[in-house]
């Protein structure tokens, strides 16, 4: 009898539609007589701004207007700082027009707006930006913050935005005590997050209603909103923002705002024309934001027995030429550097350093995958060091499953809140992977491949992801009257996770109602009013959470109604097959009819709204239609807020063979347990790990973002900048554990980010492995090319191994 | 990402296509587009016409004599790979084609766009000069033969002149004895190569090779032949010494700078490890390759 739909492989809603070119993305939406924008863009990292002279761009047909700096009013000012924090002493946002100074190449210095992007690119070349000679730079963060670098704001010496050190325990002490010590150094590069769908805003503005409408490739409407009817002075009410289909996000569309944002509102406003901005692939890679470069110095100090008494952890966070986004990288990156470890003791320095490139703001993972990758890459050392198994190594160190809430004393997280691990099975997780590995059957491989002459390794590495973050997310349901489907609302939105499925799951347990019935709109600030943004794998657990606290109000409404209008007593009630039923009896009531009852009418428009009008047999006539405290129909709104971070978990493992003659890597195994509390549904669950295992594998091999002494970027294109194309990711191995989470009444946990983190020191732990006959360097810089596995092998070629 | 204005043309021969390519300093050749595209949208290229000649039927076939394969300029890379015909008297055509790209780009991408095109790094300049090929250029004023030796000059450029227009490359057929291999080096499946080698290696009865041809792609500044690495196997058993003596030799015509995926050193190393290999299955393949 159960329609419970939690937990089952629904298949997600949406697919046909987004596979058959069904999906209605911000370019796509029709706007007649839209103007088109192009940037004209600093070619210079540093460098003045002498003279502007927009003249003969503004003569060329089909150019409407050019706009520097001067042209934009109150718009002329440093863009917000999102988050501010004690730590972040310097912190430097960007002007949506250079003025006087740019800082990096890529910066918008001046925007045309045409008839269409062919004339306004045309136009750009047009433009004559005059500048000094571009100023002295330095893009290396270790010598960036020493006294005589140049600097990238005047005003801020050694390059340093933002400087915090986190103690928790005593660390100190751990140190004195400790009987061994291992030291690692690690980078991870810059990356960026490579969206399918560039950024695309465009705005239209009715000079009747005095609505601004806003069509934003965002993962935060209602923020954007908020911002927008800020910085225009607008009645919040009087502005509209819409995200369609979004083609990825991976928090590059997270940050609010891009200059674009705002400044094809304000030519929509002030020409009175739609204005569209559809960013191409060139302008994703020079203007909008990046994320990776940090290098960690991670001390651990250890008995012989490899448990680890207290950590260090020392490092520099690249957060480009402006901080839009606070220090928010650096400080997940500081708390998840313990990992699913005990480590009572610890402390964490970091400063954030400016460097004249684009501006740096999370992305998939954001501080997790280099704070992973610098202490699995000690863990491994440390065992080594001490002649133990690297698995041994870590199950010493694991928090057991009796020590949940397990807090670490003093630091807080990116949120402002405590660091309280909620629930786990950390050491089950292992011995789930060491089974699948069949660990003594591999090493028996290993060592009859070495005879051949082939080289097989094996790497490891745990992970934590505190996902589910608040500060809140709304849920509003309401069923329809006349055909009995729910409609759902929430205030952030989806780049293609599932929300659509998912969320429809979690109505449709509550509502005895199919999912297909359940039709969620969502990334409209027309259709709900509150909420923050999709960032931080928190969607499922927070908005999840607030639906479903409003599905569950829906139901008892619809049981209450059900139980006057059918003269049974609620417990007798179940909701099934969008009815109500008497149990064990064919006495029902439809989802509608009850929708329709619950909504006293004056006019009847079809046959369930007579038995609705105020003059039906089933009316009272001595009260009034809606009794105390009570609204029409059948519609709920909750919120939740989360008190603090759901932890996820999980371990990935790799076998791999290497072949020095081409220092090239196949991945025979990829496998994957991981535990986000309760599945909602195991199939979007998976999407969600094998898609992060995508783009962690990008991390591990390909994604750098290079640049030039000078800070020009050298590869900002797809043929120079590698993704991993499908060729390029393994099948993975998914083992599931479902640990709920205490914190909240679904019990989950998110699972957006998880695959990401842990990829690199897999991958780097593995080639180690395979290598380790031939006397392979440290693999302790990602990403790891072919050529940097034949430089790691220089040693091994000196002493004629191969 | 949008090109700038340019004229576009259609022609339905091509006598009428020369004409319009003699008219205009600056005109491009729209056949597959996979190339010309992406260059005019990144404004590397602004040509002032596109003469697109996907119309002039007499280019869009193929047929093979007794001692050539003949490829119309419209031919799409796709149609030669999956061709038996041609497979049958030439096996590494289809092997290299495997390499260009992904079968979406080979549905359109076209052999002789890719020979115009002359990317450094591409695969089918290396196969044009293993083969011994040649291409057939039009002008206004006439018809003539370019060898493959002669058409590559550099990266993206060709001996091709403003006025002329490739309508056939020639590949002459492989001899039945004949052994052959082609490997690449890629960051990535379908990339451009890191470094890639085509051999062509024929053998006496006894063992001896006769005929060995080397070409490579993705090494400096065009595909070249590598005479020295040929000289090393011609007249002798290949044993693993001399396979290594050659794929050393190959390292010598190694002239790309370091860049964004390989330096020079780790690309030397790579060329002579896929050379080395490419040589053994070449030789594995020959009638008499293993006596």
């Amino acid at each position: 009898m159960s329609t419970r739909t939690f937990g089952e492989r629904v298949q997600r809603n949406n697919d046909e539609r987004l596979l058959t070119g069904g999906g209605r993305y911000v370019d796509d939406i029709p706007l007649p007589g839209a103007l088109h924008v192009a940037f004209v863009r600093s070619p210079y990292a540093r460098a003045k701004i002498l003279s502007m002279d927009t003249s003969l761009a503004k003569s060329r047909p089909g150019v409407v207007e050019v706009y520097t700096c001067n042209d934009i009013g109150a718009l002329d000012t440093e863009m917000p700082l999102l988050i501010p924090h004690p730590s972040l002493h310097s912190p430097k946002t960007q002007r949506p027009l250079a003025r006087d100074d740019v800082f990096y190449v890529g910066q918008t210095v001046a925007m045309v707006v045409a008839v269409d992007r062919y004339v306004a690119e045309d136009a750009t070349r047009l433009v004559d930006i005059e500048y000094s000679e571009p100023q002295e730079c330095n893009i290396e963060i270790e010598e960036a913050i020493s006294d005589d670098a140049p600097r990238v704001h005047d005003d801020v010496p050694n390059n340093v935005a933002a400087h915090c050190i986190q103690v928790s325990g005593d660390p100190e002490e751990a140190f004195a005590k400790a009987e061994h010590f291992t030291k690692v150094k690690v980078r991870v590069d810059r990356s960026t997050a490579a969206p399918m769908e560039c950024r695309a805003v465009a705005a239209r503005f009715d000079s009747v209603s005095g609505e601004l409408t806003i069509w934003d490739g965002t993962q935060a409407p209602i923020s954007v909103r908020g911002g927008i009817a800020s910085i225009f002075n607008l009645d919040e009410d009087k502005v509209r923002v819409i995200a369609p289909d979004v083609g990825g996000g991976f928090g590059q569309k997270v940050l609010l705002f891009y200059p674009d944002e705002l400044l094809v509102p304000f030519a929509a406003m002030s020409l009175s024309r739609p204005v569209k901005y559809i960013e191409d692939r060139t302008e994703n890679f020079l203007g909008s934001t990046q994320e990776r470069t940090q290098i960690h110095e991670v001390e651990l100090a250890a008995n012989k027995d490899g448990v680890v008494l207290g950590l260090k952890d020392n490092f520099l966070h690249d957060t480009g030429a402006f901080i839009p986004y606070g220090i928010a990288v650096a400080q997940v990156a500081s708390t998840a550097i313990m990992g699913p470890y005990r480590i009572p003791n610890s402390r964490v320095e970091y400063k954030a350093v400016y460097t004249p490139i684009v501006p740096v703001t999370p992305y998939r993972g954001c501080g997790r995958p280099h704070a992973c990758f610098a202490i699995e890459r000690a863990m491994d050392q440390l065992a080594e060091e001490l002649g133990l198994d690297r698995f041994e190594v870590r199950r010493r160190n694991l928090i057991g499953d009796d020590e949940f809430p397990y807090e670490r004393p003093n630091l807080l997280f990116a949120d402002g809140l405590a660091v309280i691990y909620d629930s786990g099975q950390y050491s089950k997780a292992l011995d789930m992977i060491i089974e699948s590995i069949n660990l003594e059957d591999f090493k028996a491989k290993q060592k009859l491949a070495l005879d051949e002459g082939r080289y097989l390794g094996l790497g490891l590495s745990f992970y934590v992801e505190a996902t589910g973050i608040g500060p809140y997310e709304g849920g509003h349901v309401k069923v329809h009257p006349i055909t009995g489907k729910v409609y759902v609302n929430t205030g952030l939105t989806t780049q293609g996770q599932g929300h659509e499925t998912v969320f429809a799951q979690i109505v449709a347990d509550q509502l005895g109602v199919s999912p297909e019935d359940v039709i969620l709109v969502e990334g409209d600030t027309g259709a709900f009013d509150w909420g923050v943004a999709t960032y931080a794998s928190r969607a499922a657990v927070v908005s999840g959470n607030a639906i479903h606290m409003a599905a569950e109000k829906a139901r008892n409404i619809v049981l209450e109604a059900a139980s006057n209008m059918l003269e049974a007593s609620v417990d007798d009630l179940e909701l099934q097959d969008g009815k109500v039923n008497v149990k064990g009896s064919d006495v029902s009531v439809g989802l509608a009819a009850v929708a329709t009852a619950c909504n006293p009418l004056r006019y009847a428009f079809n046959e369930a709204a007579q038995a609705a009008t105020q003059f039906a047999p089933a009316a009272r006539s001595d009260e009034p239609a809606l009794g105390d405290g009570r609204a029409p129909g059948i519609e709920t709104t909750e919120y939740y807020a989360p008190p603090h971070a759901a932890w996820a978990y999980g371990v990935h493992a790799a076998i791999v063979e290497v072949d020095p003659g081409l220092c090239s890597i196949d991945i025979n195994r990829y496998i994957c347990v991981h535990d986000c509390g309760n599945m909602i549904n195991p199939t979007i669950v998976e999407g969600q790990v094998m898609g992060g295992v995508a783009q962690g594998m990008g991390g591990a091999f390909y994604e750098r973002c290079e640049f030039d002494s000078e800070g020009n970027p050298r590869n900002a294109n797809f043929m120079d900048f590698l993704v991993p194309y499908a060729t390029e990711v393994p099948k993975v191995e998914l083992h599931h554990i479902e640990t709920p989470s205490p914190l909240n009444p679904l019990g989950v946990k998110g699972v957006g980010e998880a695959g990401t983190i842990p990829v690199a020191p897999v991958i780097a732990s593995a080639i180690e492995d395979a290598l380790k006959p031939l006397g392979v360097e440290k693999l302790h810089h990602v990403p790891l090319s072919p050529n940097s596995i034949y430089e790691a092998l220089s040693v091994a070629r000196e002493k004629n191994i191969i | 990402m949008k090109p700038p204005i340019f004229e576009y043309f259609r022609p339905k021969s091509i006598e009428e296509a020369v004409s319009v390519r003699a008219d205009h300093d600056y005109s491009a050749i729209l056949a597959g587009g996979q190339s010309l595209i992406p260059t005019m949208n990144f404004r590397i290229a602004n040509p002032t016409a596109i003469i697109d000649i996907s119309r002039i039927d007499s280019l869009a076939e193929y047929r093979i004599d007794d001692s050539q394969i003949v490829i119309g300029a419209m031919v799409r890379q796709r149609d030669i790979e999956l061709s038996d015909s041609v497979y049958k008297v030439h096996p590494l055509i289809r092997e290299t084609l495997e390499h260009v790209a992904h079968v979406p780009i080979r549905c359109r991408g076209t052999v002789a766009g890719s020979l115009a095109h002359a990317d450094a790094a591409a695969e089918l300049p290396a196969l044009l000069l293993v083969s011994n090929g040649c291409v057939v250029a039009h002008s206004a004023s006439g018809a003539r033969i370019i060898d493959a030796n002669e058409l590559f000059q550099f990266h993206m450029t060709t001996s091709l002149a403003d006025n002329e227009i490739i309508t056939e490359v020639r590949i002459p057929v492989m001899h039945d004895d004949a052994g052959w291999a082609f490997l690449e080096f890629t960051r990535r499946h379908g990339d451009y190569a890191v470094a890639g080698v085509a051999v062509i290696l024929r053998f006496s009865e006894d063992g001896i090779c006769e005929e060995s041809s080397i070409a490579s792609c993705g090494i400096g500044s065009r595909a070249v032949r590598l005479p020295e690495a040929e000289a090393v196997l011609l007249g002798k058993k290949l044993d693993s010494n001399i396979i290594n003596e050659a794929s050393q030799a190959g390292k010598e015509y190694v002239s790309a700078a370091d860049d964004t995926h390989a330096t020079t050193e780790f690309r030397q190393h790579v060329l002579s490890t896929i050379l080395s290999r490419a040589i053994n299955i070449a030789k594995s393949r020959a009638r008499y390759g293993s006596e």
